[in-house]
C-alpha cells in the first residue's frame, strides 16, 4: 500500500512527473527563478559559460537589484550595469533600484502560487512557503543551470511537521513564535528538512504574518517552510492556484507542538538567532540604533504595528531609528495611511524599498561596540558591517518600543 | 578520487555562517575570487588566512557553511587553495554550491582530527585516513553525480561535457527530454513598479 506524502513530497512528485518520496532525488521543472544583486552577477557568468543562446522561459525569471541599491560604491554599481546589460540581452525583467526586495516583489507581481516549485538565489526564497509553494534557496550556478534548462535537482526532504496552537497574546506576534520555535529547534534543527508550519495559531494569522515564519525556514537550516493555502492566501494572491495538502497518514521526520498562549516577546542576542529569551530580560541593554524593515518585517502589517507606538511620540535622544519598506507599493500605501508622517515626526530616517542595513554595505552600518535591535533575520557577528558591533533581533513593536526607551523594551507597555 | 593535505581548524567549531567566510563587506564589492580569499573568516578568526598554506583541508564541526546563498564562500575557500572542507554536517545550500564550483566537502566524524594532521580522503571507498594517527574514520559516501561535478571541476563544466554538448536543442538531466524554449527574444523590460496603485 503506498503511504500517504507530504507537501513537499507532493509539490516535487508533481513536478518531476513520478512518485517520489524523502530521500530519492528528483530532476524538476521549476515554475520560477530569481537573483539578486549579490548573486547575479555570478548567475550571469554561469549562464554564459554554458553558453545556450536564451533563457529556458523569460516569463518564468526575474532580477532584483536590493541589496545594494543605489550602488554604495563601484564594484556594486559594475555588478548593476552587468546584470542591466543581461535583461536587455535576453530580455528578461529586471526590478531596478528602489522597486524592492525581491522576495515581497516576487509574491506582489504574482510570481508564485500555491503548490508552485521555485528558486531563488538567495536564501530567504523559503519566504513563499507561506503562499503554499515550495520555495527555496540555492547558489548562482544552480540558478544558471535551471536559467538554461528550467530544470534542476532536488532531494527530496524528510518533513518535520510544526503545530502551533494557542491564542497569541496582545503585543506578541509571528516574529516572537518564529523566534521561539528557533531557539528550540536550533540552526541546524531542520537541516535539509522540510517543515511544514501547521496549527490554529498559523491559521489565525495574516499572510504577511505567515511570511515572516517562513521567511526564517531557513534559520534553522531548513530547505523550505511551507503552510497550506486557505481563504486569506487566496484573497492575498487575488486568484487561486493549485493548493497542496498533506496526506493524513504522510510520513514525517518529527512532529513538534507548541502553544503560544502564554508567549512573551521575544528577542535573538548577538550572534545567533536560536538564542531567544524574552524581551523583557534584556531590559537593561541600551541600544544605539533600531532597523525596521527587511523581507522578515518590511510589509505594510509591519509598518503599522510600529507606526502605532511610535505615533506622536520621539525616539530616545541617542537612538537611531531606521526605516525600510519591503517595496515601493509598501511605501505607497504607508505614506497614504500617514505611517511615514508619523516615523519622521518620531525622529526616524526612512529608506527607499530594499534590503537596507541587513546586508551591512550601507544605510546603517554600526560602529564598533554598538548595540542594534532590529527585525532582520539574521544577527550573526559583522552581519551590519562591523564585526565589533551586537544584534538583537524582534518584532516591528519590540523594536519601536525599544526605539522610544532607548534600551531593549516589551511592546506591551505602549499597547494598553 | 583521492585527495590529499594537512588538516586546518577555525577557534569556532560549529554554525560557521556564509557571512563569516567571507563578509558582504567584501563580497558585493569585489569580484575576483583571489582577493576574496585574502578576506576569509576574517570577522571570526582574523590569524586563519595567514595560518592556511594551499593545499590545507578545512576541518570543522556542525552545521557548516549555515545562513546566505552566497556562491562567493565556496568559491573563495576554494581560491585559498582549500582542497577539501570535512565537517560533521554541512548547511543545504552551501552544500550544493560547493559541489557546483568544483569543492569537495565529506561528512564524517571530525573530533579526532586536528589542526596539522595529515589526512588522506579516498571517496570511491568513502573513508578518510588520518595518516598523523593512524585512524581510519568513515565517511557518507558521495551520490554518482556529484564525483562527476568533482572530476570536472563544477557543475556546469559537467553538463557542458555530458549533457549540453550531446543534446544542444534539447535538455535531459535524468533521462527524460523537454524541448529548450528558444524564442526571439522581445526587448527589454526593465520595470519599475508603477507608483500610482
Amino acid at each position: 500500500m503506498a503511504t500517504g506524502q507530504t507537501i513537499a513530497e507532493k509539490i516535487l512528485s508533481r513536478h518531476s512527473g513520478k512518485t517520489v518520496k524523502a530521500g530519492d532525488v528528483a530532476v524538476c521543472k521549476v515554475d520560477f527563478c530569481l537573483g539578486q544583486d549579490g548573486t547575479s552577477g555570478l548567475i550571469i557568468d554561469a549562464f554564459e559559460k554554458i553558453g545556450k543562446p536564451g533563457v529556458f522561459d523569460k516569463k518564468k525569471f526575474c532580477m532584483i537589484v536590493d541589496h545594494n541599491s543605489p550602488a554604495p560604491n563601484q564594484g556594486t554599481a559594475a555588478v548593476h550595469k552587468k546584470m542591466r546589460g543581461f535583461a536587455d540581452k535576453y530580455g528578461v525583467k529586471l526590478y531596478d533600484i528602489g522597486c524592492g526586495i525581491c522576495h515581497q516583489l516576487a509574491m506582489e507581481e504574482g510570481f508564485v502560487g500555491p503548490g508552485d516549485l521555485v528558486i531563488g538565489a538567495d536564501s530567504h526564497t523559503c519566504t513563499y512557503g507561506a503562499l503554499n509553494a515550495l520555495s527555496t534557496g540555492v547558489g548562482s550556478t544552480d540558478l544558471a543551470i535551471t536559467l538554461a534548462t528550467g530544470q534542476n535537482w532536488f532531494k527530496v526532504p524528510e518533513t518535520i511537521k510544526v503545530i502551533v496552537k494557542g491564542k497569541l497574546p496582545k503585543g506578541v506576534y509571528s516574529k516572537d513564535i518564529i523566534l521561539y520555535i528557533a531557539k528550540d529547534l536550533g540552526a541546524d534543527g531542520c537541516t535539509y528538512k522540510s517543515v511544514e508550519f501547521t496549527g490554529p495559531a498559523i491559521d489565525a494569522l495574516s499572510v504577511d504574518a505567515r511570511f515572516t515564519i517562513s521567511n526564517m525556514a531557513v534559520e534553522i537550516g531548513a530547505k523550505c517552510g511551507i503552510m497550506n493555502a486557505d481563504k486569506k492566501t487566496f484573497a492575498w494572491l487575488k486568484k487561486r492556484g493549485s493548493p497542496v495538502f498533506a496526506d493524513k497518514d504522510a510520513k514525517y521526520a518529527d512532529i513538534r507542538e507548541y502553544d503560544i498562549s502564554k508567549l512573551a516577546p521575544q528577542v535573538a542576542k548577538p550572534h545567533s538567532v536560536d538564542t531567544g529569551v524574552s524581551a523583557q530580560e534584556l531590559k537593561d541593554t541600551k541600544i544605539n540604533q533600531a532597523f525596521l524593515g527587511t523581507c522578515t518585517n518590511g510589509r505594510l502589517e509591519d509598518l503599522q504595528i510600529a507606526a502605532k507606538i511610535l505615533k506622536g511620540k520621539k525616539i530616545a535622544g541617542d537612538v537611531k531609528l531606521i526605516i525600510g519598506p519591503a517595496s515601493t507599493k509598501i511605501y505607497m500605501q504607508a505614506l497614504k495611511k500617514g505611517l511615514i508622517e508619523i516615523f519622521i515626526n518620531a525622529g526616524g530616517v526612512v529608506l527607499n524599498p530594499g534590503c537596507g542595513p541587513c546586508v551591512g554595505t550601507h544605510q546603517g552600518i554600526l560602529a564598533d561596540g554598538e548595540v542594534c535591535i532590529s527585525t532582520a533575520n539574521r544577527n550573526f557577528k559583522g552581519r551590519m558591517g562591523n564585526p565589533n558591533a551586537f544584534i538583537y533581533l524582534g518584532s516591528p513593536a519590540t523594536v519601536a518600543a525599544s526605539a522610544l526607551t532607548g534600551h531593549i523594551t516589551d511592546p506591551r507597555r505602549f499597547l494598553k | 578520487m583521492r585527495i590529499a593535505g594537512r588538516a586546518i581548524r577555525l577557534k569556532q567549531a560549529d554554525d560557521i555562517n556564509t557571512d563569516y567566510i567571507i563578509s558582504g563587506r567584501y563580497k558585493f564589492a569585489i569580484s575576483d575570487p583571489k582577493e576574496l580569499a585574502k578576506h576569509i573568516f576574517e570577522d571570526i578568526d582574523a590569524d586563519f588566512a595567514k595560518n592556511l598554506k594551499p593545499g590545507d583541508i578545512l576541518v570543522a564541526g556542525r552545521n557548516f557553511g549555515m545562513g546566505s546563498s552566497r556562491e562567493q564562500a565556496p568559491v573563495s575557500l576554494k581560491a585559498a587553495g582549500i582542497k577539501a572542507v570535512v565537517a560533521v554536517s554541512f548547511a543545504r545550500i552551501f552544500y550544493r554550491n560547493s559541489f557546483n564550483i568544483g569543492l569537495p566537502l565529506v561528512e564524517c566524524d571530525t573530533k579526532n582530527l586536528q589542526a596539522g594532521d595529515e589526512l588522506e580522503i579516498d571517496f570511491d571507498k568513502a573513508v578518510l585516513f588520518n595518516k598523523t594517527k593512524q585512524q581510519k574514520i568513515n565517511i557518507i559516501k558521495l551520490p554518482q553525480m556529484l564525483l562527476n561535478f568533482l572530476k570536472f571541476g563544477g557543475a556546469v563544466e559537467y553538463l557542458k561535457e555530458s549533457v549540453f554538448a550531446r543534446e544542444p536543442a534539447t535538455v535531459s538531466m535524468a533521462g527524460d527530454r523537454s524541448k529548450l524554449r528558444t524564442k526571439e527574444i522581445a526587448s527589454s523590460s526593465r520595470l519599475r513598479r508603477d507608483s500610482s496603485q
